[in-house]
C-alpha cells in the first residue's frame, strides 16, 4: 500500500485498509462510515432505486467480463409475482492465475463486502446471500466470519435488517479448490453441492440459478463498491476515474511477476499499464526486461512492452485484441522462454477443465502436451499448425464456457508474438524427438 | 411449424425441436454424442456444430451446436459449411485421443455410434502422439461388461442411469481430462434397467456381457422382429441370432411401446432358448420311459391317445398357456373343441385376468400405453409391484414424476430438450405419484406418498379415493382417519391433474384392488379427466389368453381327477406352478398326458407324448399385451438349418397336424397365416390380430425382407463342420421375412411396416441409433406407424357408470393363520427368463417375508429357517423380516423355481420353528 | 509434472490398500455429525453441504476414508455416487491419506515466473518425494496448488492452513521445522 493517507473520496475500496492489514471491527468500520449506506437504504431507498443507482453509475463487473453490475440486477424477476427465494451470491473464488485482489478487500475490510452485499440483496430483494470463498482463503474465511456474526449482533443481518421489515441472511460458503468454481454457473452447481460443471446459459442465473430460483452472482470487488455508491452517489463514482476512461470507478490493479515492487493498489479506472507497472510497481528488477504482460489474469492474451501506454479498462485493452480481465498484470521478462510460459498456462488450464465437453477436457491436455514437447526441443513439424487449430477450435462459443477460450488467450498472442521461439522447439533430428 | 434454411434449401419443421432433432428428424446427418432423443440435449460433447447465419445476408456466420439451438422459424444453417466439418472432425480427433483404438476386440464394432461418427465426420488419421490414460474397470455384474478406456465422456450414461432410471448407483468421478463413470466401488448394477446402457453408451463402455460371453458382430447375426416374452408389458424387441442360438436382445424401437428401453429382464433373459437341457426332439413313453422318436411317430401315438378316449366316451382337455402364442392356444382349442379348452392360468388368476378385461374392455376408460403413460401428469399405483410384475412400467412412471420439471421450466419459456436447465429448475419436484403396496417397491423414491398394507385394505383404500372424486361411488365404512385422509390427498392431488394415470393389476392376487382401481379410473373420467388405466396381468399373453375364453383350470383338473376326462393336452405349460401338487398329481395320475412345451419341467415329465415346441425365437406368434395391443413376434431362425433332424417345431403346427392324425382328416390350415385368420373368424373381440403385421404374402418391389444385415458373413462355411455342402438357405413360407440377406433391406420412408423391421440399419449409421432412419420424427412415431394392433377400446356408450362393489371387509390377522401376499421378483418370479443363467445369478434364494413383530412373536429372527406349511407341503425357508409387511400377512416369492404352488390370498401355518 | 488429480484408476488399489494399513475402521465422530447437519442449515437442500461434510471429515482423518462416502451419503440424504462423484472433482479433498501436513507448492503463473521450479526441486530434494507423494515417514505431502491468490510475494506455498509468500528454497528447512 502507498503510504499516503487514503480517502473515501477517492479510494472507497481501500481507504480503510489499516498499514498493518488486519482487518477492520465493526467498531472501528463503523467509525469510518460503516453501515451508513445500508441504514440509508432501508431507511430511504426502494429497492429498485438501488439497482438504478448501480445502474446509472455504470458500475462493470469486476470479476473479468465487465459486465454492468445494475443491468444484471434488474433482470431479476421483481414485485410480488416473483419466487419468494431469490440469491444473491458473491464470487470470492479469485484463482485466476496472477490474481490477488479480492483477498485484500476480504482479509482487510470484511464489513465493506458484507454491508455491500446487503444492500445488494435489498436491491433485488434476495433473502438469502451466500460468499463462495475459495478453500484456501483462510484468515478471510475467519474474518468474514467474524463480521457476519458482528453484523448480526448489530442488527444489519437477520429478520429485520436495521429494524425494517425485509431479512437477510449471510453464509460463507468455503470450496474445495477447483478454478472453474470461478465461473458463475459452475459457482452454482457447486454451492449446490454438485460437480462444478458449468450450466447452459440461457437460462441465465437470474432467472433460474442457485436451486432454479432468481440468483446474481458478482465478484468480490465489483460488490464491494455498492455501499459506496449509494453513500456518495452516482455521479460521484463516474467521476472517479479522473476522465481516464469511459469506464467508471476505482479499480484495484496490481502486478506480479520479477519486478521490484509488486503489489495491488486502487486507482482510477483507465490507469496506463506503465504507471501500474513503472509508478507503483516500481519497474522491472534489475537487469530485466519487460518481455510481455497479460493484462488481468492468465486467461488473457498477451500484450507487449508498446502497449503500455493503454489505459486499463474494458474497451481500451479489448482494442488492442487482450481483455482487461482481473486488471491485475503479470509480467515476463526478457530471460523467459515464451515456449515455458505458455506451457505453464496450459498446463494450468488443462488441470482446472471440468472435463465437460470435448475441446477442452481433451484438446487442452494436448495442448499442453504439444508445448512441452516443443519446450523440450521434441516438437515435430505440424505441431505448430496443431496449436493453432486448437486456438482457433477451443475459442468463444465453441466450448460450453469461457474456461477454454480463456486458455486460448495466452497462446494464440504468444503465437502471433514470439512464433520463432515455438518454431525452435522443433526437433532438428529424430533422435531430438525421441528425447 | 417453422421454417428452417439448411445450406440454402427450405424445410418446414416443427419449431419446438433444437436443431439436431429437427435436421435429424428431415433425414439430414449431423453428428452428435450426447444428444439423445430421451435424454435431450446438454452441450457436452460439442459434435453437434453447425454454422448458424443471422440472416440470409449473413456470410460470416458463426458455429453453434445444433443441439443446444431452437429450430425457430426463420433460422439459417449450415451443415457443410468448412469450418463447421472442420471442427467435428476436431471433435472426433478429440475424443479419439484417448481412446484405445481396439475395434477389433471391442464388442461394440460394427454397431458402434462412435465408428459411425468417425467415418461421418470424416476424421481419418492420427496426430496425437502421446501416452494415453488409462482406467480399470469394474465387475458391474452377470449383465454388464465394463471397459472404460473406451469411454468418450459424452455423460449419456449418468444421464440415462441416474436422470432418466433413477438408478443412484452410477456416476461420474474425477475431472478434467481423467473423467471415470462407474460405481463407487465394484458391484452389480442396481437398476432393473441397466441394460439399456449398452445402447445408450455410443462406444464399447458398456456392453451385453451375456453375448460377450458368445461374440459375435451385428452384421453377422440373423434378426426378426419380435415381442418380449417376458411380462405382459409386450416390448419389442430385436434378438439376434448365429449359429442356432440367441446372442443378444436388442430393443426394437416402438413409438407407442417401449420406445428406446427394456428392462433388463427382457433383455438378458433369452437364455431359456439356448439350454442344453430343452427338448429338441419329440419324446413318447415305452416301458415307462420317455424316448426320442420321429415326427411322425409322436403325433401317432399322440394321435392314438385321443381317439382312444374318444372311443371310450372320455373327453380330451385342452389346457392352454398364457405364455403360448394366440394361435397355439387357439390350435389347441381346435383340436379339443372350444368346451374343451382351459386357460392355462391358475383358477385365481384366470378370474383376476378376466376381470382386468373386463375392465379395460367394457369400461368407459381407456387402457395407457407404455409411451402414452409417461405423458401422464400424476399416478396412482394401487397394489401393484410394477418394478416385478411388469417391469417397464416402472422406467415409464418414473417419467410421469420427472414430468413437472419440464412443466416448471416450460413456465420459465425454456424447451423440454433443455435438459439440465430443467433438472435446475425441476430440483426435487415432481408431479405427484401414488404408491400403494404391500412392501416396499422400488420406485417409493419417486412416491409423493407411499402406502403399505394387506390387499384388503388397499382396495379400500382405492375404493375411498374414488369415492373422495365422486362420492356416488362406493363407500368405504370404518376407515381410519389417517387412510381417510390419505385417500382424499390423493382424490386431489388426481383430480388437480390433467391427465392422470391409475396403475394397478393382478399381483396382489386380490380382485377388489382391480375393481378399486377401476373405480378411480372411473370417478376421474365421470370427473372428465383424460384418465388412462393400467392394469398389469401376469404373463406375455394373460390378455390374450383370456380373450380366446377357455373353462377354469380346477374345472379340468377335477375332470381329469374324476375320469371324466381321461387325456390332458398341455400347451406350454407347468401345471405345478399354477395349481396345487396334490391338485395337479391328482388330475395326471388317472390320465394321459400330452404335453406340448420347449422348457422341461414337472408337468412335461410326467408325460406319455410330449411335443417338442419352438420357442418365441423358433417360431411366429401373436400376444396380446396388457394394453390390449396384438403384437407378432417373428421366428428368428430356423433349427433345422444347423440340425437337420430337429424336432422343434412350431406348437400351432404339431397342434394342426394332431388335428388331423386324430380327425383323420385333411390338413387345413397350410401356413401360419391361416391360423391368425381363423381366431379372428371365430373371435370378433380378435379383428386386429392379422392387421398386427403384413402377412406371409406381403413384399415390397417384390421381394421379402431381410432378417439378416447385408454384409452377413460365413454363410458358405457355417455349415462346414456338417457338410461342405452349402444348402439353399431356409424358406419361410409362413411370414414375409427371407433367411437370408437377400431380400429387401430398405430404409425410405414409409417402406417397410414397422412390424417387418427386424433390426435398424441405414447407410452410415450401424448402431441402434439408426432407428432414427424409421421414424416419421426422431424419437415420435416409427414411420407408417407404430406395430401392433390395439384391440381393446373403452366402450362407445359407457356413459353410465356402474362404480364396482362390493368394498371388502378391513383384513384382520387371524392367530395362527397367516395370510399370503406375493412377492414378484423381476429376476426369479418369471417361470423362461429364470432359466436363464444371468437372471438365474441375480434371482433371490427363496425366503419367507414376516413382519419383525409376527416373527418376533413366532421366536424367529432374521435368517432363522422357518418350516412353512402349503398346500400339504413343508417347505424349510429362511425368514426375511420386512417393517412395512402387514402383521398377519406373509410375504412369499411366488414364481421362484424352488417355491411350490400357492393360491395368493389363502391362509398357511407355520409347522415348526428352526433358528439358524 | 505430476497430475495433482489422483487417477481414478488407481483409486480403488490405493484406497484398498490404504484400508488394509489403516489399522482404525472409519467412524463419523458424534461431533462432526453434528458439524455437518448444521451446515445442512444454510441451504434450501441438504446435498449443498456435501463438500463441507467431505471437509469435516477430512479434518478429522486427513483424508475422506472410502466408508466414509456412504455415510456422508447417507446423512445428506443422496446417493453414494454422487458423493464421490464431488469427492473426487475437488481438489482440496483426499481420496487416499496424506501425511501428517500437507505442502501446497503453487504452480502458477506469477510463482513460476519468480521461481517456483527452484522451490519445488529443493523440497523435492529435501524431502525425497516428488508431487503427489508422501514422505516415507508420513509427515509431508508434497502437492502443486493453482494460484494461491497472493502473486506479489511469490513464489508462494501454502503448509496446512498456512500461506508462506517469498520462499527461498535455501530457507526452506527452518520453514520445515515449524511442522513436526
Ligand atoms: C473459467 C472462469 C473462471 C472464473 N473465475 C472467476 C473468479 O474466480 N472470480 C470472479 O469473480 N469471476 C470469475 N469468473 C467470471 C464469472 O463467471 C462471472 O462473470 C463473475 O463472477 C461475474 O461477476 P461480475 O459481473 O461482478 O464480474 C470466471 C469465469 C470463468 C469463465
Ligand atoms: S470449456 Fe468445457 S470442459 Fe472446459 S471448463 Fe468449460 S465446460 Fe468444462
Ligand atoms: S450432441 Fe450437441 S453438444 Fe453433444
Amino acid at each position: 500500500m502507498s503510504a499516503v493517507r487514503l480517502s473515501g473520496d477517492t479510494h472507497p475500496l481501500t481507504y480503510r485498509i489499516q498499514p498493518d492489514l488486519k482487518p477492520l471491527d465493526l467498531k472501528a468500520y463503523e467509525a469510518l462510515d460503516g453501515y451508513a449506506a445500508l441504514r440509508k437504504t432501508i431507511k430511504e431507498l426502494q429497492p429498485g432505486d438501488v439497482t438504478k443507482l448501480v445502474k446509472d453509475a455504470n458500475l462493470r463487473g469486476r470479476g473479468g467480463a465487465g459486465f454492468p453490475a445494475g443491468v444484471k440486477w434488474s433482470l431479476v424477476p421483481m414485485g410480488a409475482d416473483a419466487p419468494k427465494n431469490k440469491y444473491l451470491v458473491c464470487n470470492a473464488d479469485e484463482m485466476e492465475p496472477g490474481t490477488f485482489k479480492d483477498r485484500l478487500l476480504m482479509e482487510s475490510v470484511p464489513h465493506q463486502l458484507v454491508e455491500s452485499m446487503i444492500i445488494a440483496a435489498y436491491a433485488i430483494q434476495a433473502r438469502r446471500g451466500y460468499i463462495f470463498l475459495r478453500g484456501e482463503y483462510i484468515v478471510a474465511a475467519q474474518n468474514l466470519n467474524r463480521a457476519i456474526d458482528e453484523a448480526k449482533a448489530a442488527g444489519y443481518l437477520g429478520n429485520k435488517v436495521c429494524g425494517g421489515d425485509w431479512g437477510f441472511e449471510l453464509f460463507v460458503h468455503t470450496g474445495a479448490g477447483r478454478y472453474i468454481c470461478g465461473e458463475e454457473t459452475a459457482l452454482i452447481n457447486s454451492l449446490e453441492g454438485r460437480r462444478a460443471n458449468p450450466r447452459a446459459k440461457p437460462p441465465f442465473p437470474q432467472i433460474a440459478g442457485l436451486w432454479g430460483k432468481p440468483t446474481v452472482v458478482n465478484n468480490v470487488e465489483t460488490l464491494s463498491n455498492v455501499a459506496h455508491i449509494v453513500l456518495r452517489g452516482a455521479s460521484w463514482f463516474q467521476g472517479l476515474n479522473q476522465g481516464k476512461s469511459k469506464d467508471a470507478g476505482t479499480k484495484l490493479y496490481g502486478v506480479s511477476g520479477r519486478v521490484k515492487n509488486p503489489g495491488c493498489w486502487e486507482l482510477p479506472m483507465g490507469t496506463t499499464a506503465r504507471e501500474i507497472l513503472e509508478v507503483h510497481g516500481g519497474g522491472m528488477k534489475d537487469g530485466l526486461k519487460l518481455k510481455c504482460w497479460l493484462p488481468g489474469g492468465a486467461s488473457t492474451d498477451f500484450l507487449l512492452p508498446e502497449h503500455l501506454d493503454l489505459a486499463m479498462d474494458f474497451d481500451t485493452i479489448a482494442r488492442a485484441q487482450s481483455r482487461m480481465g482481473t486488471g491485475l498484470l503479470t509480467v515476463v521478462d526478457d530471460k523467459q522462454n515464451i515456449v515455458s510460459v505458455v506451457r505453464n498456462l496450459e498446463d494450468f488450464f488443462a488441470r482446472e477443465s471440468c472435463g465437460w465437453c470435448t475441446p477442452c477436457r481433451d484438446g487442452l491436455p494436448w495442448t499442453h502436451k504439444l508445448l512441452q514437447a516443443l519446450e523440450r526441443g521434441a516438437g515435430q513439424t505440424g505441431d505448430l499448425e496443431a496449436l493453432e487449430q486448437m486456438t482457433r477450435f477451443l475459442g468463444p462459443g465453441k466450448t460450453f464456457c469461457a474456461h477454454a477460450p480463456g486458455a486460448m488467450e495466452p497462446l494464440q498472442s504468444a503465437l502471433r508474438f514470439f512464433r520463432g521461439e515455438f518454431e525452435a522447439g522443433i526437433a532438428k533430428s529424430p533422435s531430438q524427438v525421441a528425447a | 411449424m417453422a421454417i428452417i434454411h439448411v445450406d440454402g434449401k427450405q424445410f418446414e419443421v416443427d419449431g419446438g425441436d433444437n436443431l439436431l432433432h429437427a435436421c435429424l428428424s428431415l433425414g439430414l446427418d449431423v453428428p452428435y454424442f450426447c444428444w439423445h432423443p430421451e435424454l435431450g440435449s446438454v452441450g457436452a460433447c460439442r459434435q453437434c456444430a453447425v454454422k448458424q447465419y443471422k440472416d440470409a445476408n449473413d456470410t460470416q456466420g458463426r458455429l453453434v451446436m445444433s443441439c443446444m439451438t431452437p429450430s425457430s422459424d426463420g433460422t439459417y444453417i449450415s451443415i457443410d459449411d468448412k469450418e463447421a466439418k472442420e471442427f467435428r472432425a476436431s471433435v472426433v480427433e478429440w475424443l479419439m485421443v484417448n481412446h484405445p483404438h481396439d475395434c477389433p476386440v471391442c464388442e461394440e464394432g460394427g454397431h458402434c455410434h462412435l465408428q459411425d461418427m468417425t467415418v461421418m465426420t470424416g476424421h481419418a488419421s492420427r496426430r496425437y502422439r502421446f501416452t494415453k490414460r488409462t482406467h480399470q474397470n469394474q465387475n458391474l455384474g452377470p449383465f454388464i461388461s465394463h471397459e472404460m478406456n473406451r469411454c468418450i465422456s459424452c455423460y449419456r450414461c449418468v444421464r440415462y442411469y441416474k436422470d432418466y432410471a433413477g438408478g443412484p448407483d452410477l456416476g461420474v468421478f474425477g475431472a478434467a481430462g481423467n473423467v471415470y463413470f462407474g460405481r463407487a466401488e465394484d458391484g452389480v448394477l442396481e437398476s432393473e434397467f441397466s441394460g439399456n446402457l449398452v445402447e445408450v453408451c455410443p462406444t464399447g463402455v458398456f456392453t451385453d456381457k451375456t453375448h460377450g460371453d458368445r461374440y459375435n458382430r451385428k452384421w453377422d447375426m440373423q434378426f426378426a422382429p419380435s415381442i418380449c416374452q417376458g411380462c405382459a408389458v409386450g416390448c419389442n424387441t430385436s434378438p439376434g441370432e448365429r449359429y442356432g442360438e440367441l446372442r443378444r436382445i436388442e430393443n426394437r424401437y416402438n413409438g407407442s411401446v417401449n420406445h428406446y428401453f427394456l428392462c433388463d429382464r427382457g433383455r438378458f433373459g433369452y437364455g431359456f432358448v439356448n439350454r442344453k437341457d430343452r427338448p429338441r426332439r419329440p419324446l413318447a413313453r415305452r416301458n415307462g420311459e420317455l424316448v426320442a422318436v420321429e415326427i411322425g411317430e409322436a403325433l401317432a401315438q399322440a394321435a392314438n391317445l385321443i381317439k382312444a378316449a374318444e372311443r371310450a366316451g372320455k373327453k380330451v382337455v385342452g389346457i392352454g398357456s398364457p405364455r403360448a402364442s394366440l394361435e397355439a392356444n387357439f390350435a389347441l382349442r381346435a383340436l379339443v373343441g372350444a368346451e374343451h379348452f382351459y386357460d392355462g392360468h391358475s383358477s385365481a388368476e384366470r378370474a383376476l385376468v378376466a376381470r382386468s378385461l373386463q375392465i379395460l374392455r367394457d369400461g368407459p376408460v381407456p387402457s395407457a400405453s407404455l409411451r402414452g403413460m409417461e405423458s401422464a401428469d400424476s399416478a396412482f399405483v394401487l397394489g401393484e409391484d410394477v418394478t416385478n410384475t411388469a417391469p417397464r412400467v416402472a422406467l415409464a412412471l418414473r417419467q410421469v414424476a420427472r414430468g413437472k420439471a419440464v412443466q416448471l421450466a416450460a413456465q420459465k419459456h425454456i424447451a423440454d430438450w433443455q435438459a439440465a436447465a430443467i433438472s435446475d429448475i425441476g430440483q426435487h419436484d415432481k408431479h405427484p405419484v401414488f404408491v400403494a403396496s404391500v412392501a416396499a417397491t422400488r420406485i417409493d423414491d419417486i412416491a409423493a406418498a407411499t402406502h403399505r398394507d394387506a390387499p384388503e385394505n388397499l382396495a379400500r383404500l382405492g375404493f375411498a379415493v374414488a369415492q373422495a372424486i365422486d362420492a356416488t361411488a362406493p363407500a368405504v365404512d370404518g376407515l381410519d382417519d389417517a387412510t381417510a385422509q390419505l385417500a382424499k390427498n390423493i382424490a386431489a392431488a388426481l383430480l388437480a391433474a390433467d391427465k392422470p394415470l391409475i396403475v394397478s393389476g393382478t399381483g396382489s392376487g386380490l380382485e377388489a384392488v382391480l375393481t378399486a382401481a377401476a373405480n378411480i379410473a372411473w370417478a376421474l373420467h365421470a370427473k372428465g379427466k383424460k384418465v388412462e388405466l393400467v392394469l398389469a396381468v401376469p404373463e406375455a399373453n394373460s390378455l390374450g389368453m383370456a380373450l380366446l375364453q377357455g373353462g377354469d383350470l380346477d374345472v379340468a383338473l377335477a375332470q381329469l381327477a374324476k375320469g371324466d376326462a381321461t387325456v390332458a393336452i398341455v400347451l406350454e405349460n407347468d401345471l405345478y406352478r399354477r395349481a396345487d401338487r396334490a391338485q395337479v398329481d391328482a388330475a395326471l395320475a388317472s390320465a394321459q398326458l400330452i404335453a406340448i412345451d420347449h422348457q422341461d419341467h414337472a408337468t412335461v415329465l410326467k408325460a406319455e407324448v410330449e411335443l417338442s415346441a419352438a420357442t418365441f425365437a423358433e417360431g411366429d406368434g401373436t400376444m396380446v399385451n396388457f394394453e390390449g395391443r396384438a403384437q407378432r413376434y417373428f421366428q428368428v431362425y430356423d433349427p433345422a438349418y444347423y440340425d437337420a433332424a430337429t424336432g422343434v417345431r412350431e406348437a400351432w403346427l404339431w397342434l394342426s397336424d394332431l388335428r388331423a392324425q386324430a380327425r383323420d382328416a385333411a390338413i387345413d390350415w397350410a401356413h401360419f397365416d391361416d391360423v391368425t385368420a381363423a381366431v379372428e373368424q371365430a373371435f370378433p373381440a380378435l379383428v386386429g390380430v392379422v392387421a398386427a403385421a403384413p402377412g406371409a404374402k406381403f413384399r415390397l418391389k417384390g421381394l421379402k425382407v431381410a432378417r439378416e444385415p447385408h454384409r452377413y458373413s460365413g454363410r458358405t462355411a457355417m455349415r462346414a463342420n456338417i457338410s461342405v455342402h452349402e444348402p439353399r438357405a431356409s424358406q419361410d413360407a409362413d411370414t414375409a421375412l427371407s433367411f437370408s440377406m437377400e431380400g429387401h433391406n430398405g430404409i425410405q420412408k414409409g417402406d417397410r411396416p414397422a412390424s417387418l423391421v427386424p433390426f435398424a440399419w441405414a447407410p452410415g449409421w450401424n448402431s441402434p441409433q439408426s432407428w432414427n432412419k424409421f421414424q416419421d420424427e426422431v424419437g415420435g412415431h416409427n414411420t407408417g406407424g407404430d406395430a401392433g394392433v390395439r384391440l381393446l377400446d373403452p366402450a362407445a356408450n359407457a356413459s353410465a357408470i356402474a362404480y364396482f362393489g362390493p368394498v371388502p371387509a378391513a383384513f384382520a390377522a387371524t392367530a395362527g393363520s397367516w395370510r399370503v401376499v406375493a412377492m414378484a421378483h423381476i429376476f426369479g418370479s418369471d417361470e423362461l427368463s429364470a432359466r436363464a443363467a444371468p437372471v438365474a445369478e441375480r434371482a433371490p434364494k427363496a425366503y419367507v417375508a414376516l413382519n419383525p413383530t409376527d416373527a418376533a412373536s413366532l421366536g424367529v429372527g432374521e435368517g432363522s429357517l422357518l418350516d412353512v406349511i402349503v398346500s400339504g407341503a413343508t417347505v424349510r425357508l429362511p425368514v426375511a423380516q420386512k417393517t412395512e409387511l402387514a402383521r398377519g400377512t406373509v410375504g412369499l416369492p411366488l414364481g421362484l423355481i424352488e417355491m411350490p404352488f400357492v393360491k395368493t390370498g389363502s391362509a398357511i401355518k407355520f409347522a415348526q420353528v428352526k433358528t439358524a | 509434472m505430476s497430475e495433482p488429480v489422483i487417477k481414478l484408476a488407481d483409486l480403488h488399489k490405493q484406497s484398498a490398500a490404504a484400508a488394509a494399513s489403516t489399522p482404525a475402521p472409519f467412524v463419523m465422530y458424534a461431533d462432526d455429525r453434528a458439524a455437518i447437519e448444521h451446515e445442512m442449515h444454510h441451504y434450501e437442500d441438504p446435498r449443498a453441504a456435501s463438500i463441507e461434510a467431505l471437509k469435516i471429515v477430512q479434518k478429522r482423518y486427513g483424508w475422506v476414508p472410502d466408508a466414509a462416502i456412504a455415510e456422508i451419503g447417507g446423512l445428506l440424504g443422496i446417493p453414494a455416487s454422487d458423493v464421490e462423484g464431488v469427492a473426487t472433482f475437488y481438489n482440496l479433498i483426499f481420496r487416499r491419506p496424506v501425511g501428517r501436513h500437507v505442502i501446497k507448492v503453487c504452480d502458477s503463473i506469477s510463482c513460476f515466473l519468480t521461481g517456483y521450479d527452484d522451490v519445488r526441486s529443493a523440497f523435492s530434494a529435501k524431502l525425497g518425494i516428488q508431487l503427489g507423494q508422501t514422505t516415507a515417514d508420513g509427515r509431508f505431502t508434497l502437492l502443486p496448488i493453482c494460484c494461491l491468490g497472493a502473486c506479489d510475494k511469490g513464489p508462494v506455498l501454502m503448509i496446512d492452513d498456512d500461506t508462506h509468500g517469498n520462499i527461498a528454497p535455501d530457507k526452506i528447512d527452518q520453514l520445515l521445522e515449524r511442522y513436526k
